[in-house]
């Protein structure tokens, strides 16, 4: 007997649990196969780039929180580079130090959420997000002791960071660096050999290289394809070119491979966060405000600097016309761009493994539509 | 990661493709509109560029004219360089330039972001539309023609 059947289109989103915010698809069904998918953005689209033509180039730090709002120390980093490169400002060791702890910090933080959301849009429901969720509480804490705010931070400012550490965050600090490495190994123990993990990820949602360099898509999805491609390697900011890390890399292409490369990166930022505490100095943690002003008045001229954010390249093109806000502030967010090809993946997979793929992307909709 | 000279790029260039520079200085190239499509296609596949990933493309709107920046990395030689293009002089409505999509896949929603926010139409581009406002919103939000009734959070410090 044949069953006579129809495609459907469906619309998922922009309410729904699993697509990490307001994201919206418009997807065709072949029975339970994906035959056509179209991605619908602007739901949370805020004008950030607008905004930022109405406002100081310090106030500006305040809207890159708001964009990836679960790596905003990493955006911070992203613009306060773009913006010390364009108005020449120096920045300060200690600040420096400081600011790649918060950062790496965050990309651990960062890559607990997608890790643990991608498990939950697995059907795990709970232990593994729990799990994930109480190491990144302890980060917030420790981002509590920095700067008062747990997500919105607003810790960097030109040529450093807002204030010095205080005392509790060295102790919290060494104390999380201590134990973590056990409790990645308590989440790996779980899930890292899981066979339904196994069954449900391995050779699902492929990528290969060529297709991931052509779609300009970077950071874990494309070193996941096995290109060794990382800016704090290839193109160092800050002090990334004095810490010792590795960059992992896997050749499946697939989404165990984007799952199982990020817990090899925390365990890599973890050993940058070691070195950092080992390299710093006390010191001014920004400069006099007689040395840089605190309103910030760049030279006429425009730049792009990039660095290497928690789900890709995270650039920001400033154009400068000499006044105290900036003429042009357009954010090159890997969110957005990491979504090129989410048809091409999903074309021929079950609808079963839609979010899990949309997981193991890990895209974020504050920087999907800024 | 080395970064391009302009003006040695440029060389290159116009030794390959007649008449495509217009000019440049150390840092970018700026490139006839209507050649952006070959000079971009030599880029990418003549060996010793090898620009293989687009890193950013976006535009500005300078008044009488706008300008359309991009961000080119090689993964090969380690190399980064930028491009730009000067188009819609004397503003006209919807300034339109080739697509480079056919090139690099990067480009589709980098472009129709630009055309959403900076009204600037790209040719051969297969999914010319808004990317982030909706179908009919009036006019394009990153002109600096177009009025917000935001109130200016800097007001009476903003000086030329």
């Amino acid at each position: 007997m044949s069953v006579k059947s129809e495609p459907i289109t469906i619309n998922l989103g922009p309410q729904h649990p699993s697509t990490h915010g307001v994201f919206r698809m418009r997807v065709t069904f072949d029975g339970e196969t994906i035959i056509d998918l179209e991605p619908i953005f602007g739901y949370l689209h805020r004008g950030s780039e607008k905004l930022a033509e109405e406002r100081t180039y310090t106030q500006i730090v305040t809207l890159t929180d708001r964009m990836d709002y679960v790596s905003s120390m990493l955006n911070n980093q992203g613009y306060i580079l773009a913006l010390e490169k364009l108005a020449h400002i120096d920045p300060k060791p200690r600040g420096v130090w400081l600011r790649m702890i918060a950062s790496e910090l965050q990309r651990i933080a960062s890559h607990l959420v997608a890790i643990g959301f991608l498990i939950q849009d697995l059907g795990a429901w709970g232990t593994p997000l729990t799990y994930a969720m109480r190491e990144r509480e302890k980060i917030l804490q420790m981002f509590e002791m920095l700067c008062g705010a747990r997500i919105t931070n607003s810790y960097l400012r030109p040529g450093g960071v807002f204030m010095d550490a205080p005392i509790q965050f060295w102790d919290a600090l060494s104390e999380f660096t201590e134990h973590f490495p056990s409790k990645i190994e308590e989440l790996e123990k779980l899930l890292s050999s899981n066979e339904i993990i196994f069954s449900r990820t391995k050779g699902i949602a492929v990528l290969t290289a060529e297709q991931a360099i052509n779609a300009s898509i970077t950071g874990p999805i494309l070193r996941s394809t096995g290109v060794n491609w990382d800016l704090r390697k290839s193109d160092p900011y800050d002090y990334y070119d004095q810490v010792d890390f590795n960059i992992p890399t896997h050749t499946a292409g697939d989404n165990y491979a984007r799952y199982i490369l990020r817990v090899q990166e925390m365990k890599e930022s973890l050993s940058i966060v070691k070195q950092c505490v080992e390299k710093i100095e006390p010191g001014p943690v920004r400069p006099h405000h007689d040395e840089t002003p605190n309103l910030v008045k760049p030279p006429v001229g425009d730049c792009y600097s990039a660095i290497e954010g928690s789900k890709g390249e995270l650039g920001f093109y400033l154009v400068s016309d000499g006044s105290i806000s900036p003429y042009r502030w357009h954010v090159r967010s890997s969110s957005l761009i990491n979504l090129t090809l989410l048809k091409d993946m999903l074309v021929g997979t079950l609808f079963g493994d839609l979010f899990v793929t949309f997981g193991s992307i890990d895209i974020n909709m504050g920087e999907v539509d800024r | 990661m080395k970064t391009w000279n302009g003006n040695l790029l440029s060389e290159e260039i116009s030794n390959h493709i007649e008449n495509s520079v217009v000019n440049s200085n150390e840092k970018d190239v700026y490139i006839e509109v209507e050649k952006i499509y070959l000079v971009m296609k030599f880029l990418k596949e003549t060996s010793g560029f090898s620009f293989d990933l687009l890193s950013s493309v976006t535009a500005v709107d300078y008044f009488d004219h706008f300008e359309i920046v991009y961000q080119l990395k090689s993964l090969i030689t380690l190399t980064k360089a930028t491009i730009k293009v000067k188009l819609g002089f004397g503003r006209k409505n919807e300034p339109e330039i080739d697509s480079v999509y056919s090139i690099w896949k990067g480009a589709d929603f980098q472009e129709r972001e630009i055309y959403d926010l900076m009204g600037i139409k790209f040719n051969n581009h297969p999914n010319m539309k808004r990317i982030l406002l909706w179908d009919g919103f009036p006019g394009h939000p990153l002109r600096k023609d177009f009025v917000t009734n935001s109130q200016s959070m800097v007001p009476d410090l903003k000086e030329k």
